[in-house]
């Protein structure tokens, strides 16, 4: 789950890292009225969502009074910023955060993430602020430097300030910036995160350490034991089809292709696509029902699939193991009657029982096309499409 | 696999009483796995599936002699569990649930460091199918029928696609010696590397078809340790080709971002390793077919 840099900067501010004095505005009436509340003499007004790259998109603006406060808010408020992560849809913005403008000396990059070789968590750091951690890989990799952290103690304060010399802070900031490692390292650490990145980490003209940018995301799985960073869920950032398969229980990821697929078993699901891709079609997305495939999670899954107007057929592709193919189809027959499918559907029915799940299927009145292996049905699926 | 399970391994299920592992336990004794007890805290000294049930592992290790475990507890709770099994003295243990947080699982593993390496616990999982032996035992979760015995070990992150590439094997009249799901999550207890280890050192394997995906080292990482170590054949299917970068697919450890962590870079060096790929999903068993013909 990601949250929005505002979010992120609280917790972080809670870890006792210092952050440039800001608020959240709704509206451009409350944009001026926050800038003076702010104070200073310039100001950042910021787009929140939830993707990085928001400066080259336009979604960071530079102002000189509270007045150009409230016409950038205005400017970007209700807009859908395209960035490059964000896909060609864009994500809308509905929040604007306003910032006092910072004089920066120097910026820094501080990252912490799982490092799955080790499996651990590490601290990324370098000196080359600003730039994507991709970037800094690719044109600084010297730059780079990394600690790991110790999970049974957490990370100890000769890391952090090991790291800060590392990056050639100067002696009277070194414990300051430590101060902020730790913090960042506790927050990643109490929280469940799975991903901490403060970039740039900034040391002012005033000598001041700064989380001037930070992007947090948190395990999906550990939310039930946090409750204060669920509640940080904005869902207008979601795609409105995966938000719905979560809320159900189902794995879904939108795609552009358009053979739609219903699958059992995050594998499988996978497998499905690249068949479909190698027999010359595009999947309109990733769904998993999970490896139980019950009937009604084919139901929602029916459901959700019909939402996506891109899917001209749709494919099913079970493999029963401990469930049965007949109970499967049983399962496809109900959900049929329940929700008119007006695009072909071919499906594949595998494993246990499978005879008596497509002969259920064949002696039912529904429509459809049988297929007996993953490359039968994704080629009949793309040669549906074809004609 | 002996050094995993084999028909006397004697088992026990945590989270015995439970919907899930009523339901799985009940599969597992009608598949012929022995199944001696199983833990529910707070219910010790009942009987459930005629087995006794104990409130430790501890408890259930001493009076049953059990040394695998298989965990059908809430993610909430499967941490405790795992570790507890470990401190028990089981040696092979089964995390089939699915959601278990991060966090909690690289504290399994520095827990385990505990243990000097005889005296470790394997621990398979976790949010994966488990561990068969056909016409051995079965510790998880899978449709025992669909495995045909023989002498080809499967390594699969997936559950169902493992299922597929049994069942293709089965069409050619090709057996498995043991099947080890190790699970979609990022930071799993046994990797890829470690399971082939063990399928070259066991006596019963002669090749070994390895169905990773995209995302995480732990694929490359067994290439470079077949590529350097092993004599057995090794066959690979890596999930995931049209997967966009970034995006989690399903499983949790399913998400592409590093160099090297995407279908086409691990087949790439997969085949730089001496590993032979299964072009697509629908010829898992032909291409294990075909690499049996050379040995």
């Amino acid at each position: 789950m990601d949250i929005h840099e505002y979010q992120a900067k609280e917790i972080l501010a809670s870890f006792g890292v210092t952050i440039p004095r800001g608020g959240i505005v709704y509206s451009p009436e409350t944009a001026e009225n926050k800038a003076r509340e702010i104070g200073g003499s310039k100001w950042v007004v910021k787009a929140q969502i939830h993707s990085g790259a928001r400066g080259k998109a336009g979604g960071i603006i530079l102002c000189n009074s509270p007045l150009e406060v409230a016409q950038a808010t205005d400017k970007l408020l209700g807009k859908k910023l395209v960035t490059n992560q964000t896909g060609p849809e864009g994500k809308i913005v509905n929040r604007i955060y306003i910032e006092e403008a910072t004089d920066i000396e120097k910026e820094l990059y501080l990252g912490l993430v799982f490092d799955r070789s080790s499996e651990s968590i590490m601290v990324v750091a370098s000196t080359e602020g600003g730039m994507s951690v991709e970037e800094i890989s690719k044109e600084k990799p010297e730059s780079i430097i990394r600690s790991k952290i110790e999970v049974a103690v957490g990370i100890q304060s000769f890391q952090a300030r090991e790291l800060a010399f590392g990056l050639g802070i100067e002696p009277e900031l070194i414990s300051r910036v430590s101060d902020t490692i730790v913090g960042c390292a506790k927050a990643f650490s109490e929280l469940d995160a799975t991903m901490v990145e403060v970039n740039p980490l900034v040391i002012s003209k005033q000598k001041q350490i700064l989380a001037l940018d930070c992007k947090m995301s948190f395990d999906n799985n550990a939310m039930f034991r946090r409750n204060k960073v669920s509640e940080l869920r904005d869902k207008t950032q979601e795609d409105d089809k995966e938000v719905f398969a979560s809320d159900r229980g189902l794995n879904y990821v939108s795609l552009d292709g358009n053979i739609g697929n219903i699958i059992n078993g995050a594998g499988l699901a996978m497998a499905s696509m690249d068949m479909i891709k190698l027999a010359g079609g595009q999947p309109a997305n990733f769904l998993d029902v999970g490896g139980g495939a019950t009937p009604e999670k084919i139901v929602k899954a029916f459901k959700l699939i019909t939402m996506d107007e891109k899917v001209k057929v749709i494919l099913i592709n079970i493999f029963a193991g401990i469930n049965r193919c007949d109970w499967v189809a049983e399962g496809i027959v109900q959900a049929l009657k329940k929700i008119e499918i007006k695009v072909p559907l071919v499906i594949r029915l595998a494993g246990t029982n499978v005879d008596k799940g497509n002969k259920i299927l064949r002696e039912s009145k529904i429509k459809y096309i049988e297929a007996n292996t993953l490359e039968d049905a994704a080629n009949k699926a793309v040669a549906v499409l074809k004609k | 696999m002996t050094v995993l399970i084999d028909k006397s391994t004697k088992i026990l299920i945590q989270g015995f009483t439970g919907k899930m592992g009523t339901f799985h336990a009940e599969e597992m004794i009608k598949y012929g796995s022995n199944v001696v007890g199983g833990v529910t805290p707070g219910k010790g000294g009942q009987k459930h599936l005629d087995r006794p049930v104990f409130n430790t592992v501890k408890d259930a290790v001493k009076n049953t002699g059990a040394s695998a475990s298989v965990l059908f507890v809430p993610p909430a709770f499967a941490a405790d569990s795992a570790m507890e099994a470990a401190d028990a003295g089981i040696k092979t243990c089964v995390a089939i649930v699915d959601g278990i947080p991060s966090h909690d699982m690289i504290k399994i593993k520095r827990y385990m460091r505990r243990y000097s390496k005889n005296e470790k616990m394997t621990l398979v999982g976790p949010n994966c199918a488990g561990i068969i032996s056909p016409g051995k035992s079965m510790l998880g979760i899978m449709p025992g029928h669909i495995y045909k015995e023989g002498r080809v070990g499967i390594i699969s992150r997936s559950g169902t696609l493992g299922y597929e590439a049994a069942q293709q094997m089965k069409d050619l009249n090709i057996g498995v010696s043991t099947s080890v799901g190790i699970g979609g999550d990022p930071i799993n207890g046994s990797s890829f590397r470690d399971i082939i280890e063990k399928f070259e050192m066991d006596d019963e394997t002669d090749a070994i078809l390895m169905i990773g995906e995209i995302g995480g080292p732990q694929e490359v990482a067994a290439g470079e340790f077949a590529k350097e170590n092993m004599k057995k054949p090794v066959i690979g299917y890596i999930a995931g080709l049209t997967a966009p970068k970034g995006r989690v697919m399903g499983h949790a450890g399913a998400i592409v971002s590093a160099y090297g962590e995407s279908a086409i870079e691990k087949v790439e060096i997969l085949k730089e390793c001496g590993v032979t790929i299964s072009k697509n999903p629908s010829v898992m068993g032909e291409t294990v077919k075909s690499v049996l013909e050379k040995i």
